[in-house]
């Protein structure tokens, strides 16, 4: 074999795919979009990210379905400054690596002038420095860790943090379960779990209590046993699990079955009526807490879960698509005040927001474009959630 | 000591589902030569098919009755069957002659078809479904341990698919043309043996375990998904190779010690979050001491 | 021979630091995709020398990946508040070759072990080598365990990415076509009859594993500082399988057609976007068909095996 003419030939190889792709970038769009261009037209376009594939589809779809209702019914009351609200979905497949390229796109190719995203706070830590360096204001619905927000100060919440939510539970469980003892059990994959689980063992243990023992679990795991039955023997008082309903339903019936009778408490991440349908009889009687529940919260609530089920064939929403409803809502609201849908301006209305009235709560924006509302904790009675309490920030 | 026994028992009924998938693995393999990845993926299938056929059932057999729970069971290791036919029909057998490489590829975008496309809103969706109580479920307690019917229907099935598959491998006519194609496929094809139905027949039956397994395992862990072969795939796939790929006992026998392994790992505050790369980790040494898993055989290289 | 490659390689860096000077015009989305693809070119070609021109079946190249990114990540992130900005070329081609050696280091783990496994039981240990990496970033709370490492500056561009690429591949190439890279070849075709004529196959292929480790690193270090994130769960053992992908479909072993396939598959998701819901669903439909319509992978037409 003649190596030379080999050699000679594949280095020709990279040269043209590199050509080509120089042509590519020079070809498709020449120049870079001016920033935030998208109110040019007819429409605002709005931009969301979210995980529509992939492991965490469940919940990304369920904050797009919640999304993608408010900005219909925003639409169908007149729009935004005269002009229709446009959403543009862009799948991250819950594949780190993805909100990058994605929120890039949504930015400098398609004019959007926020983005809406995302449920887990990995990918929201993601696209955050990109949505800051280009000055487009980015509303998570759902993403619990303090790091994202700290990103910069284009960057807001519409949710509680986990110290928030961890605080309100550890309080609930010293004072309203009166228990000194308690064992976590924390979903390994997921920072939310493990930032709830944190702030939780601190307060708890500032309270006074006791942290039996400490277990984790990866998030998709079906088989709880081995852990489960490392906890019946540290006999706590309850049981803290700081995860997301998919995992909790099997935990909850594997602690049944194990024979543990002590109390099981979540968060936010509970909240689903797959809880209670996988879950049945071994939810019954468990407690956890959340942004709102249609007893307390406003007429707007109410209507909310109506015209959610309306739209989704029956489906009730779940605190994700709440927290993305609002996310939109917010955003809207921001824009009318600042009566423009440019970055800047948008940015220091929703930092100005005050007691906005969304399905989830009052959200106030305080210094650190974190939403201060109050939790509800909520127990399951008849396969239905009860209200039991509020906890105001 | 309850605790270690309890969790002996768990690893026990863990590892008796990641052996029961793993037969179909080492099965397969055992022929073939090939890893089916979708292989985790028909185990999904068969959840998916009990749940829709449980109400069907239901309809002509009282509700949780033992004999609609054989039924469904049965009905829905046949839908795995065929699916398993069809796909090597369509994407394996085109391949046939490639290397191996190639057809690894191909069982990966199989197995990934399947599931974004069980993900897909009209299909499946990607939300969790309950699926139904087949049987009811009582839990036996002694002591201070608990025993659960489903975890002992699943050992008792999974013992009783290993008889019966060594069964038909040994002594059936079509056993034998298997074992006769995986020791040398142009030679079995030379003394008559009609290939394409022993490997139809392979996939087949390999599908209709992982349709068992899916069942099986959707009784003893009621939520079932479009991505829940993936996890419990990849981890029966491991037992299979670490009890020795190609052999049948070896594979249950994997997958208990994986289980069991497992279970006293994700037992342990402080080690449960490792309980994967644990598992990986006992792999990965047993097959630097034993190159061909435990039960396997080591295949010397003809120069 | 060697200066004309050497000629061409200085040429390609050239044009990708032009290129990089006038990135700002550009527009940012296929900016990104391009220096997706310059990473990907760098991942497929140093995967390539492992399965491709060595023929040992390693699926656990994204855990290399990771730690040169965590290793190049958590050397900027301490080093850049110490440092003026003129510092920051100096700091990252610092932090991409200790990303590369530990990656390499890594690859020195997982190739002795596994020198005495063939075939499939080198891919499940591989596979295992590179979860239990991923499994150690995600429980390590230096490296930010679940949450990632945030705030990583965004220091790759166009120049780093191809620049890069271009010197994977005249590395990798230069290796493979001299007289001694004719041993990788030899290990891949009949490792018995390489050690019969007095190649040893265990350097060969911890070498292999070394350097295509090395190179994986650095396509880690670039990628953090893209993306300015890393998070565990982005390397796992779906995207080895990416990784592998591209280099079967570009044909074991044939460099050129592993750098188009690399091209082909970065872009291909992207032009897929529009379909959104269905995206997975054709790529992994396409990565079917395209098996089954031509499994020597697209751009094998020169080295038969026998």
């Amino acid at each position: 074999m003649n190596s030379r003419h080999f050699m000679n030939k594949w280095y020709l190889y990279l040269f043209w795919p590199a050509a080509g792709t120089i042509l590519f970038i020079l070809a498709s769009t020449g120049c870079n979009k001016p920033v935030g261009e998208g109110d040019g037209g007819e429409t605002i376009k709005v931009g969301e990210f979210a995980s529509l594939t992939g492991k965490e589809a469940t919940f990304g779809i369920s904050s797009h379905e919640g999304t993608l209702l408010a900005i219909e019914e925003i639409n169908a009351a007149g729009g935004v400054l005269g002009k229709k609200l446009e959403l543009l979905t862009e799948d991250t497949q819950s594949k780190p690596g993805e909100p990058a390229t994605v929120v890039n796109k949504l930015i400098a190719r398609d004019g959007a002038v926020a983005i809406l995203g995302e449920v887990a706070s990995s990918r929201s830590l993601e696209a955050a420095p990109i949505c800051q360096q280009n000055k487009i204001p980015m509303i998570s619905p759902s993403s619990t860790n303090p790091k994202v927000t700290q990103v910069g100060d284009f960057i807001f919440r519409v949710c509680f943090t986990d110290k928030f939510q961890g605080d309100v539970l550890a309080n609930f469980a010293t004072k309203t379960l009166k228990a000194k003892t308690a064992a976590i059990f924390t979903d390994v994959k997921s920072d939310y779990s493990k930032g709830l689980a944190k702030y939780f063992k601190d307060k708890f243990s500032g309270n006074g209590g006791n942290i039996s023992t400490e277990l984790d679990y990866n998030g998709g795991d079906k088989d709880f046993k081995a852990q489960l039955t490392a906890i019946k023997s540290a006999n706590p008082d309850c049981i803290f699990v700081p995860g997301y309903y998919t995992d909790v339903a099997l935990i909850c019936i594997q602690s049944k079955q194990l024979g543990l009778n002590v109390p099981l408490f979540g968060g936010d991440g509970w909240e689903s009526e797959k809880l209670v349908e996988i879950g049945k009889d071994a939810v019954e009687g468990q407690y956890f807490s959340t942004h709102f529940h249609p007893d307390v919260g406003s007429e707007l609530g109410r209507k909310f879960v109506e015209h959610y089920r309306k739209r989704w064939n029956g489906k009730s929403p779940d605190a994700l698509a709440a927290c993305g409803y609002d996310s939109a809502l917010v955003l809207a609201d921001a824009m009318k005040r600042a009566g423009s849908s440019e970055g800047q301006k948008v940015r220091d209305a929703l930092a100005a927001t005050k007691n906005f009235q969304g399905v989830t709560g009052v959200i106030t924006m305080n210094e650190n474009r974190d939403a201060t509302k109050s939790a509800v904790i909520l127990q399951v009675k008849d396969g239905k959630y009860k209200f039991l309490e509020t906890v105001a920030p | 000591m309850t605790e270690i026994l309890q969790q002996l028992i768990n690893g026990l009924a863990l590892g008796a589902i990641y052996g029961l998938i793993a037969l179909g693995y080492t099965m397969v393999y055992g022929v073939l030569r090939f890893i089916n990845f979708a292989h985790g993926d028909v185990f999904m299938l068969g959840a998916f098919a009990g749940y829709f056929l449980s109400p069907l059932v239901n309809r002509f057999l009282p509700a949780q009755s033992y004999l609609g729970a054989a039924l469904v069971l049965v009905l829905a290791m046949a839908i795995c069957a065929g699916i398993g036919v069809l796909i090597e029909f369509l994407a394996y057998r085109p391949l046939r002659r490639r290397p191996k490489l190639t057809v690894l590829i191909t069982a990966i975008g199989v197995s990934l078809f399947l599931e974004y496309t069980g993900q897909h809103k009209s299909v499946f969706g990607a939300a969790p479904r309950k699926f139904p109580d087949l049987i009811p479920d009582t839990a036996w307690h002694f002591g201070g341990l608990v025993l659960n019917t489903n975890q002992v229907l699943v050992f008792v099935t999974t013992v009783l698919l290993l008889i019966a598959l060594t069964f038909i491998v040994q002594k059936t006519k079509m056993g034998t043309a298997m074992r006769a194609v995986s020791f040398n496929e142009q030679a079995a094809a030379l003394m008559g043996v009609n290939i394409n139905s022993v490997i139809s027949f392979t996939f087949g039956l390999g599908s209709a375990l992982a349709g068992a397994g899916g069942i099986l395992f959707a009784m003893n862990y009621a939520s079932i998904d479009p991505l829940m072969g993936v996890q419990t795939g990849l981890k029966a796939f491991i037992a299979a190779v670490f009890g020795g790929i190609g052999n049948l006992p070896g594979a249950a026998l994997g997958g208990l010690i994986l289980g069991v392994v497992e279970t006293f790992a994700g037992g342990i505050p402080g080690l449960s979050n490792y309980r994967d790369g644990i598992a990986f980790a006992i792999l990965i040494l047993i097959l630097l001491i034993r190159p061909a898993g435990l039960l396997g055989k080591l295949q010397t290289e003809k120069v | 021979m060697h200066s004309g490659a050497k000629r061409l390689l200085l040429v390609a860096i050239l044009v990708a630091a032009v290129v990089s000077h006038f990135s700002a015009q550009f527009n940012r989305y296929y900016l990104g995709v391009a220096i997706d693809i310059g990473i990907n070119i760098i991942l497929a070609v140093s995967l390539n020398l492992i399965n491709g021109h060595t023929g040992q079946f390693s699926l656990g190249h994204a855990g290399f990946m990771a730690v040169g990114g965590y290793s190049t990540a958590k050397f900027t992130l301490t080093l850049q508040p110490l440092l003026p900005p003129w510092a920051q070329p100096l700091i990252f081609t610092a932090g991409l070759l200790l990303g590369g050696l530990t990656a390499a280091f890594a690859g020195l783990g997982v190739g002795v072990p596994t020198l005495r496994l063939r075939g499939d039981y080198l891919a499940i240990v591989t596979l295992g080598f590179g979860e239990i990496i991923r499994v150690f970033f995600q429980t390590t709370e230096a490296f930010g365990a679940a949450t990632g490492l945030t705030g990583i500056p965004n220091w790759t561009n166009f120049g780093w990415a191809w620049g890069g690429a271009a010197l994977t591949v005249f590395v990798v190439g230069c290796l493979v076509n001299s007289t001694y890279g004719r041993g990788f070849i030899a290990v891949h075709d009949d490792e018995v009859a390489a050690g019969a004529t007095g190649i040893n196959p265990v350097r060969y292929k911890v070498t292999a594993f070394v350097i295509g480790a090395f190179f994986a690193g650095i396509a880690g270090g670039l990628y953090a500082h893209h993306k300015q994130f890393l998070s565990p769960g982005g390397f796992d053992f779906m995207k080895s399988i990416d990784i592998v992908v591209m280099v079967i479909l570009g044909g074991m072993g044939r460099t050129a057609g592993v750098i188009i396939a690399a091209v082909l598959l970065t872009i291909l998701p992207e032009a897929l976007r529009g379909f959104a819901e269905y995206r997975m669903i054709l790529y992994s439909l396409l990565i079917i068909v395209l098996m089954i319509a031509r499994p020597q992978g697209l751009f094998a037409f020169r080295r038969q095996k026998n």
